[in-house]
């Protein structure tokens, strides 16, 4: 087995690790980097609850080797948030209550800000297709999908760019 | 089966050229090459494989180009990711099957992984991608240290799982060549939710000359041990003159050809019933988008 020495910025923080060929991009944020927004669910891809951004697009960590990661800019849940104040999307959840057990909701919460990046304007098709990897248990969807319509809308009002996201 | 972990040890090399790739192919053992993982990680979680180190193919510049070709052909790098395929322009307007199929696989997050050169390489029968890069006379480019072949997609499936590429080369590029005008293509797929896997898929592209097909190109997924090209019926349409019962005809054949088996998806009976009906919906689709009115 080879272990190598990547850098990975988190969140705005750049981070040396030794990590081993196996290990998963998931389990450094969680176990070593003590990042547990991202979630364990079902470790093939099939439920979303480990979303992470990778630049501007969302991946899911739980099947990347972090060494396949090196050099990547990856944001968290943890990481949306700016001086203690909720990102737009993080806002919406909360005024929608779009929060039920709460498992799903970094991930949901990742995979929404990476659909607006992508396409600000979404109508409701296109957030419903943009949620086909991100499952929630409590089925909570119809809140969810209410809060990234609002959250699109406040970006327009304010006439803000992406980057506030 | 523990999804959690990696339990497998194996080394890791990122080679930084397609010289240098070529090299590891022929010297190591037991290599599997890691495009976007999406279906070489589940495997090592779900079923274990035979791995002694993973060839990470994201550092070579050649394979993440997306170029169009002269007459309005497209190359694809073998590690080109899925999602940035389907955002080219070219890939909407041209290759509208092929579109439609990267939109029906897997969730955004998959397709920001996964890549083209990994759907094809990994031979699955159901293999979204396959019956549009079959019909649009698609040609994968494999690569070794003793030189390159040019294989059609129709001649790359070999069996589940199986395809034509031997352990010492790489699937460098896939090269779709320019579609003539008057044609029109249409990929279908059932499952059960949009983005399952396929109980059965399926591909056509039909080139119009008047009211009489010029050519035509048919393929289904998940309808046999491999993706299929289906040669015979699709030659056989060539020159005639488009019509509902032409199509009823073809669709009834389709279903007699095809060798679907009994899975966790649904069952071999089944599949035949229902190619019958995406098949009847794709020619009628790919025949209007072509030009063509149905008579
Ligand atoms: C949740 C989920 C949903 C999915 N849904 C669909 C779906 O709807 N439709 C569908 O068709 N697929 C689906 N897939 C399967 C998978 O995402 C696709 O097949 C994807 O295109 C694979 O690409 P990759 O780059 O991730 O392949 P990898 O996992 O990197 O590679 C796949 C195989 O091909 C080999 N390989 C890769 N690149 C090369 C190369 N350049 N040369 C030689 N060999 C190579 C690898 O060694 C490996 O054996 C799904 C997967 C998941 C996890």
């Amino acid at each position: 087995m080879s272990v190598h020495d990547i850098t990975l910025t988190v969140n705005g923080r750049k981070v040396r690790l030794t990590v081993k060929s196996n290990e998963l991009l998931l389990n450094v944020l969680r176990d070593r980097l003590l990042l547990t927004g991202a979630k364990y669910g079902c470790g093939i891809g099939e439920c979303g609850a480990c979303t992470v951004l990778h630049g501007r697009e969302c991946v899911l960590s739980c099947f990347i080797p972090a060494v396949c990661a090196d050099g990547w800019e990856i944001t968290t849940a943890e990481g949306l948030s700016k001086d203690g104040k909720l990102s737009v999307v993080q806002q919406a959840y909360v005024d929608k209550a779009a929060i039920q057990c709460g498992f799903c909701t970094p991930g949901m919460v990742i995979a929404s800000t990476a659909l607006l990046y992508e396409n600000p304007e979404p109508d409701e098709a296109e957030i419903k297709d943009y949620f086909r990897g991100n499952y929630c248990r409590c089925t909570g969807y119809a809140a969810m999908i209410e809060a990234v319509k609002v959250a699109a809308m406040r970006m327009k009002e304010r006439g803000c760019d992406d980057e506030e996201l | 089966m523990n999804t959690m972990i990696i339990e497998q040890e194996f080394e890791y090399v990122k080679p930084g050229s397609l010289f240098e790739a070529l090299d590891i192919l022929a010297q190591t053992n037991n290599v599997k090459i890691y495009a976007g993982g999406t279906d070489l990680i589940v495997k090592l979680k779900t079923s274990g494989i035979n791995m002694d180190a993973m060839m990470d193919i994201n550092g070579i510049p050649e394979l993440s180009e997306l170029t169009a070709s002269g007459g309005n052909g497209l190359v694809i790098g073998s590690a080109v990711k899925l999602s940035r395929i389907e955002k080219h322009p070219a890939v909407k307007s041209n290759y509208s099957a092929l579109f439609e199929a990267l939109m029906s696989m897997a969730s955004v997050s998959v397709r920001n992984m996964g890549t083209l050169g990994g759907n094809l390489a990994n031979a699955s029968p159901a293999a979204d991608t396959a019956g549009p890069v079959i019909c649009y006379k698609g040609i994968l480019e494999l690569m070794s240290r003793s030189g390159i072949r040019e294989v059609p997609a129709e001649d790359f499936f070999i069996s589940s799982g199986v395809s034509a590429i031997r352990p010492d080369e790489l699937l460098t590029r896939i090269k779709l060549p320019a579609v003539n005008k008057n044609t029109g293509a249409k990929f279908i797929k059932t499952g059960r939710v949009k983005s399952d896997i396929a109980k059965v898929s399926f591909t056509v592209v039909i080139e119009r000359e008047g009211s009489k097909i010029k050519s035509c190109r048919a393929a289904a997924g998940s309808a046999a041990a491999k993706p299929v090209y289906l040669r015979t019926v699709s030659e056989s349409l060539k020159g005639r003159i488009m019509t509902r019962e032409l199509i009823t005809e073809t669709v009834d054949r389709i279903a007699g050809i095809i060798e679907p088996i009994d899975d966790q998806r649904t069952t071999a009976e089944y599949r035949k019933e229902l190619i019958k009906v995406i098949a009847a919906d794709a020619f009628s689709k790919a025949w209007s988008l072509s030009g063509g009115k149905l008579i």
